[in-house]
């Protein structure tokens, strides 16, 4: 599909670990087209973070990227050199890293920290010329250009993380990877932040993948929704779709964990535990908290089949919806 | 006398800024109750956990241990005092002694408060407690805090709770940094707590949704103040402050209705007249005289109060007597002595 902007190709991400391989990323493979927002949704541990940082190459020892591909435009990553892979980052795929915006540089000044993302990818602007191009960019994320003066600890929490989204844009890309943006941020502040992400990226035409585990929010901001179970996709479909008729009993469990504001009573978080990724169940991965399981989902494991409308799920029991 | 814990007017002013501003409450050990506060950051629930949790001093007022003022605590109702009220903090990580093993922050409790009688029985009590967490036992002890995740270190202060059995558990904001189906899972234990042992809960949180879902009654609390107060079911299907009301719409839902993305109305603060409605900039049902004094609570049903002038044909609430109004506790009183 060459109009995908992004493809992801059976990528596979291990860490190593004393008591066992951990396969975080095993085998995972979607496209986005230019403009879409693909949600990427799973408990913690899933694997979500390390499929972002894969994506980018960013994966660091005891972590490896054991095969797969990923095309931008086309261009293969995985064969660019260290140096053109780092003039990609922020430029043609720009990530905004979860807990970033506890991660900027304490004692630097935003206009400085976003300086340097520009400078370090080769961006040399006369003093006026940079000050505007980055007051341009506060603007752009709700921020005053005021705030360039500012040091980390002077913004609050959703300030923050429009800093950390105008870094990311800096160099126009052509894909946004926000990895939990808003999860540290109340409702009302995370609404805010999260329709600035969304304006940025129309004007930019920029595709986005959201990270992340609250289907609510996948439900309002995404086009798209791919479910994480344990280092692999199990379900992937069209939103309102995922929301209305999920497939997957996986996905089922992440929306009825979602608290309800029409009725009491039903807090249900999914029963037992997420697996051990270096020690994971036989067959579906999923079969040892599926009140549906059977003999064949604990010996063979399915691989994700149309179900019907653009969706594709990976259970031996669901059922395709005309 | 059955009142466990009293705040009296409480209050906090850190120099020239108000973190919280005359606060009445009362947790009643014979009914038990789970009361919400909820609120954005900044807006004081922080500083009224700590001051419930005598961790912070009030400049105002002040909160009573069985009647007698914390500041004045003598050693023995301090001791007392430090068993009877537990605290699960955002992010537990201080709590641990990186140089120690996890299952430290557990065996020294029971210890401490001779919850056993030999190494079996507490090693089973501590199992049982990490299992009613959804945690592995065996993947969790003999580890140190920083192999482990943010998660998996919350859930273990739950379980210590657990261990303690108090009879208030101050939590603030205990669930922000973990997934839904962790969340749901942490609070339904807090939850089992409370119906199970009668332990009386204050879930502080920014997310309205899981207060609804496990508590009794709610404080809704903006830049300081309470905007609006009583037993949780009127309040979140039924929201009357203009901030309730923003909260509530802000929350996004799994629906394919998209109200959420591209609207106007969260627009961020303008600036609120001194000495008016806090909310007013930010208001946008806003009148003339909210700009004139802070809005009393005005007491629009029994079980319910809201600070915003649109009510006051409703009698006025005396900030002293905001506990009146939250009745959740008389209810829950009755299933935790019927179950
Ligand atoms: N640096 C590392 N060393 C060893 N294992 C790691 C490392 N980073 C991640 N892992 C493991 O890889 C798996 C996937 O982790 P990842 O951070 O990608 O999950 P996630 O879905 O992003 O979770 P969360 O929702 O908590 O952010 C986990 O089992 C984790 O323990
Ligand atoms: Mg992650």
């Amino acid at each position: 599909m060459s109009e995908a902007v992004l493809e992801v190709r059976d990528l596979r991400v291990s860490f190593a670990h004393p008591l066992g391989l951990v396969r975080a990323v095993d085998g995972v493979s979607f496209s986005l087209a230019p403009g879409e927002r693909l949600g990427l949704a799973g408990e913690s541990g899933c694997g979500k973070s390390t499929m972002a940082l894969a994506i980018l190459r960013m994966i660091r020892p005891p972590g490896r990227i054991d095969g797969g591909s990923v095309r931008l435009d086309g261009v293969e990553l995985s064969v660019l050199n260290e140096e053109a892979m780092r003039r990609l980052r922020l430029a043609g795929i720009a990530l905004v890293p979860q807990g970033s915006m506890n991660s900027l540089n304490p004692v630097m000044r935003i206009g400085a920290q976003i300086e340097d993302a520009l400078a370090d990818h080769g961006v040399s602007l006369s003093r006026t010329a940079l000050a505007e191009r980055i007051a341009d960019l506060l603007e752009t994320v709700g921020l005053r250009a005021g705030v360039a003066a500012s040091y980390p600890h002077q913004l609050s929490g959703g300030m923050k993380q429009r800093a950390c989204i105008a870094i990311a844009i800096c160099l126009r890309p052509r894909v946004i990877i926000a990895d939990e943006p808003t999860s540290a941020l109340d409702v009302v502040v995370q609404r805010q932040v999260m329709e600035t992400l969304a304006r940025v990226q129309r004007d930019l035409g920029a595709a986005v993948i959201l990270v992340g585990h609250d289907m609510g929010l996948m439900a309002q901001f995404v086009d798209r929704l791919g479910i994480m179970y344990a280092g692999r996709l199990v379900e992937v479909a069209p939103v309102g779709q995922m929301v209305t008729v999920p497939r997957h009993p996986y996905t089922r469990a992440l929306i009825s964990s979602l608290p309800s504001l029409e009725h009491r009573g039903g807090l249900q978080g999914i029963p037992g535990l997420a697996p051990l990724l270096r020690d994971l169940p036989s067959g579906c991965a999923f079969h040892p908290r599926c009140s549906l399981a059977g003999e064949r989902c604990r010996i063979e494991t399915p691989a994700l089949r149309p179900m019907g409308g653009n969706a594709v799920a990976a259970c031996h029991l669901a059922e395709p919806v005309a | 006398m059955s009142v466990l814990l009293r705040a009296e007017h409480a209050g906090k002013a850190y120099g020239p800024l108000t973190a919280l501003r005359d606060v009445s409450l009362t947790l009643d050990q014979a009914r038990p109750s789970i009361t919400a506060v909820v609120g954005e950051s900044g807006s004081g629930k922080t500083t009224l956990a700590r001051i419930l949790l005598g961790l912070e001093v009030p400049t105002t007022g002040r909160v009573l241990y069985h009647d007698a003022d914390l500041r004045t605590l003598g050693a023995a109702a301090r001791l007392a005092f430090r068993r009877d009220v537990q605290a699960i903090f955002q992010d537990p990580y201080e709590v641990y002694n990186p140089f120690y093993r996890v299952d430290h922050v557990l065996t020294t409790p029971v210890r401490k408060f001779r919850l056993a009688k030999s190494a079996a029985e507490a090693r089973v009590l501590i199992e049982t407690a990490l299992r009613a967490v959804g945690l592995r036992p065996e993947e969790i002890l003999g580890r140190f805090p920083h192999q482990l995740s943010g998660g998996q270190r919350q859930r273990i202060m739950v379980a210590r709770a657990l261990l303690l059995r108090p009879k208030l558990i101050v939590a603030d904001e205990p669930v922000s940094m973990v997934d839904a189906s962790l969340r749901a899972t942490i609070l339904g234990s807090l939850r089992s707590l409370h119906e199970e042992l009668g332990i009386n809960i204050v879930y502080i949180t920014h997310d309205l949704a899981t207060a609804y879902q496990i508590s009794h009654n709610i404080l809704v609390m903006y830049r300081a103040g309470v905007a609006e107060a009583g037993a949780v079911d009127g309040i979140v299907t039924r929201p009357e402050h203009p901030y309730t009301r923003l909260l509530i719409a802000s929350i996004p839902r799994v629906s394919t209705e998209r109200n959420w993305v591209s609207e106007a109305e969260t627009a961020v603060a303008g600036s609120a007249a001194a000495g008016g409605c806090s909310f007013m900039g930010r208001c946008p049902v806003a009148m003339s005289e909210c700009a004139e004094a802070v809005p009393p609570l005005f007491r629009t049903a029994a079980d319910r109060a809201v600070a915003c002038y649109h009510y006051r044909t409703a009698p006025e609430l005396a900030a002293a007597d905001l506990g009146t109004v939250l009745t959740g506790m008389h209810e829950a009183g009755s299933r935790a002595a019927a179950g």
